[in-house]
């Protein structure tokens, strides 16, 4: 793990993504603390964290694109495979590698508030606590990533899917509010992610009968409930996108609680999409 | 050292390897021999444990690859088809970094890097970037990572593909070298290769495997249709009594060449091949007539592939054919007399 690590270190630093990555994030922060604690003079570097939060959805997936994408182009997978690592090795060697490079921006960000604290009275722990949620926000970001880049060889495809889906993530609550809260509407949706799901399932699997046994195990489940209990169904839709919103969870730190649920949580998504490329690597020695 | 088991791979209907089963002993090179597409890569990417197999077990050194996989990655260096390099690194950043994949650590990886940068000769090029090596110089590199880690098998895809023929000895040179301390197993579809590097050679048709043997064995499957070629200047009804009065074959033809010479080409049955090369020429000797040329062709290996791949692979083994021309010229026993 620590040869992959070490390997990849390298790689991002000779290519000049580290470089690039850590300049971007770097400028937005600039222009955020200007913007709010300079020109406005507002103590709470939280918000600038806030303010910059939309910029992830779009650095992150530019650094995470070619994590697993390119080792397969390059053909350079086979070396990995062929290398006597398990495949947990080789993607934990991976995210670790990419969670250190986001480090270095957040070690230098991590300054700000000190810095303006000789100012003013800047409220230190909240600033923290935000700091330490976005590094988590990001985290998890990364491991999104790295799961969409494990599926395809192409980077620009796994870059152009993880933004969209990540603003997708990043405007869920609030295209909740606009969202069908009927229980047929919630129906419709439902089934669309199960056929979604299935999908997913049929492209790491290649197993036709598994897809389909999965999409009319889902269907026929949604339509016994929606049969005997539609009021179940009733606002679920809404529920469920305002809670699968990772940066709903973020904007609570913000707001000044440090909540472990949150912690929590952004550790689950980091877990299970780890997991997921982990099988994404496994499932290309079963094609 | 490696068994490989009632192997079989499917991609979805399609078969790419189909009841595949043989040993292989340490210590030797093994050639693996099959048309494009005969599931030669296959076959290895499994031995490697970088694919799985549908059914089927390999053991090396009696670990399961499935198994124990990491024990027996530690066993085998693999090169596959396209040499897995990162192209913006140099030789000596890949091979620390494969070497340290590899659990070597400190002065034992420094020691086993300059060691296999040596054997590849690699030294001069060791600093500068791998995509501005020539095509030669990246299959050394590929090489050089397979040595790395002191494995006890070294399994090599297509290794001379794509070189130049200066380039293809050096590696035939190394791969032979490999041989004396490694067991190496080393697929081509090219015959002349495999003879004269391989101690034995598996071929493989269509997933299966239709041959396993030393060259010289495989070649001797088909020396009882050996031919015997021979130009003299006796006219052609007199070598007709000639041979006529030869009872052991029965089967020639002759024609007149431009320079007035005959040459007559003559299909012996059995294999006394050279018993019969000198009987035709005291024959011809005492009528006084002289035979300035004479060759026996023995079946080439790339006959007996044909012969075996025939029937499955019609259209491959004839591309073969053309690919190895060389090959058939290596093993002509040719004896020129006078």
């Amino acid at each position: 793990m620590i040869a992959v690590l070490k390997h990849e270190l390298r790689g991002y630093f000779y290519s000049l993504a580290a470089y690039l990555f850590c300049a971007f994030l770097l400028a937005f922060i600039g222009v955020g603390a200007m913007l709010y604690n300079i020109q406005s003079s507002v103590a709470n570097f939280e918000l600038v964290l806030k303010f910059v939060c939309i910029g992830l959805v779009i650095i992150l997936p530019v650094l995470t694109m070619r994590v697993m994408a390119e080792e397969k182009k390059q053909k350079t997978d086979q070396l990995l495979y062929a290398l006597p690592l398990k495949p947990l090795q080789i993607i934990l060697g991976k995210y670790f590698a990419l969670l250190l490079i986001f480090l270095i921006p957040i070690m230098i960000i991590a300054v700000y508030p000190l810095v303006f604290a000789r100012f003013g009275e800047v409220y230190l722990p909240t600033a923290y606590g935000s700091l330490l949620a976005f590094y988590l926000l990001g985290a998890a970001i990364i491991a999104i990533g790295m799961f969409i880049s494990s599926l395809t060889e192409n980077q620009g495809f796994a870059a152009g899917i993880s933004i969209p889906f990540l603003l997708l993530n990043f405007y869920s609550v609030k295209l909740a509010e606009h969202i069908s809260s009927t229980p047929f509407g919630t129906l419709v949706a439902l089934s669309v992610l199960v056929a979604a799901v299935a999908l997913l399932v049929r492209h790491l699997t290649k197993n036709e009968n598994l897809s389909y046994g999965i999409f009319l195990a889902g269907i026929l489940c949604l339509g016994i409930t929606f049969f005997f209990n539609s009021a179940l169904f009733e606002g679920l839709l809404p529920k469920v996108m305002a809670q699968l919103s990772l940066f709903s969870r973020f904007y609570i730190f913000v707001d000044g609680v440090f909540d472990l649920t949150a912690v929590v949580f952004f550790l689950s998504v980091i877990i299970f999409f780890l997991f997921l490329s982990t099988q994404s690597l496994e499932k290309r020695r079963y094609n | 050292m490696i068994t490989v088991e009632h192997l079989t791979k499917c991609y979805g209907s399609f078969m790419a390897i189909d009841d595949l089963s043989f040993e292989i002993e340490e210590g030797h090179v093994y050639g693996f021999l099959g048309p494009n597409g005969a599931g030669k890569s296959t076959t290895m990417n499994i031995m490697t444990g970088c694919l799985s197999a549908t059914s089927g077990t390999v053991r090396i050194a009696g670990h399961d690859i499935l198994e124990e996989p990491e024990t027996v990655k530690k066993l085998i260096g693999y090169l596959p088809e396209h040499p897995p390099l990162y192209m913006n690194e140099t030789p000596l950043e890949y091979l620390r970094f494969v070497g340290e994949a590899k659990g070597l650590r400190g002065t034992e990886l420094r020691q086993q890097v300059n060691a296999v940068i040596q054997q590849a000769g690699l030294s001069q090029v060791q600093n500068r970037l791998i995509s501005a090596l020539s095509k030669g110089y990246q299959q050394r590199v590929g090489i050089a990572q397979a040595l790395l880690g002191n494995p006890r098998v070294i399994i090599l895809d297509e290794p001379t593909v794509g070189l130049d023929p200066i380039q293809i000895i050096e590696i035939r040179d190394l791969v032979k070298q490999l041989g004396k301390k490694h067991t190496v197993i080393f697929s081509s579809h090219i015959l002349s290769e495999v003879q004269a590097i391989c101690e034995q050679v598996l071929i493989i048709s269509n997933g299966k495997l239709v041959a396993f043997d030393t060259p010289e064995n495989l070649e001797r499957l088909l020396t009882q249709s050996g031919d015997i070629f021979l130009r003299t200047y006796a006219s052609a009804e007199e070598a007709d009594t000639i041979l006529g009065n030869m009872e052991q074959f029965s089967n020639w033809e002759s024609t007149v060449q431009e320079d007035g010479s005959l040459a007559v080409l003559i299909r012996a049955d059995g294999n006394k091949i050279r018993e019969l090369c000198c009987q035709i020429f005291f024959a011809f000797a005492e009528r006084k007539k002289a035979i300035f040329e004479m060759s026996s062709k023995k079946a080439s290996l790339e006959e007996v592939f044909l012969e075996l791949t025939e029937e499955s692979k019609r259209g491959d083994a004839a591309e073969e054919h053309l690919i190895s021309k060389d090959g058939a010229n290596l093993c002509d026993d040719e004896e020129a007399e006078q």
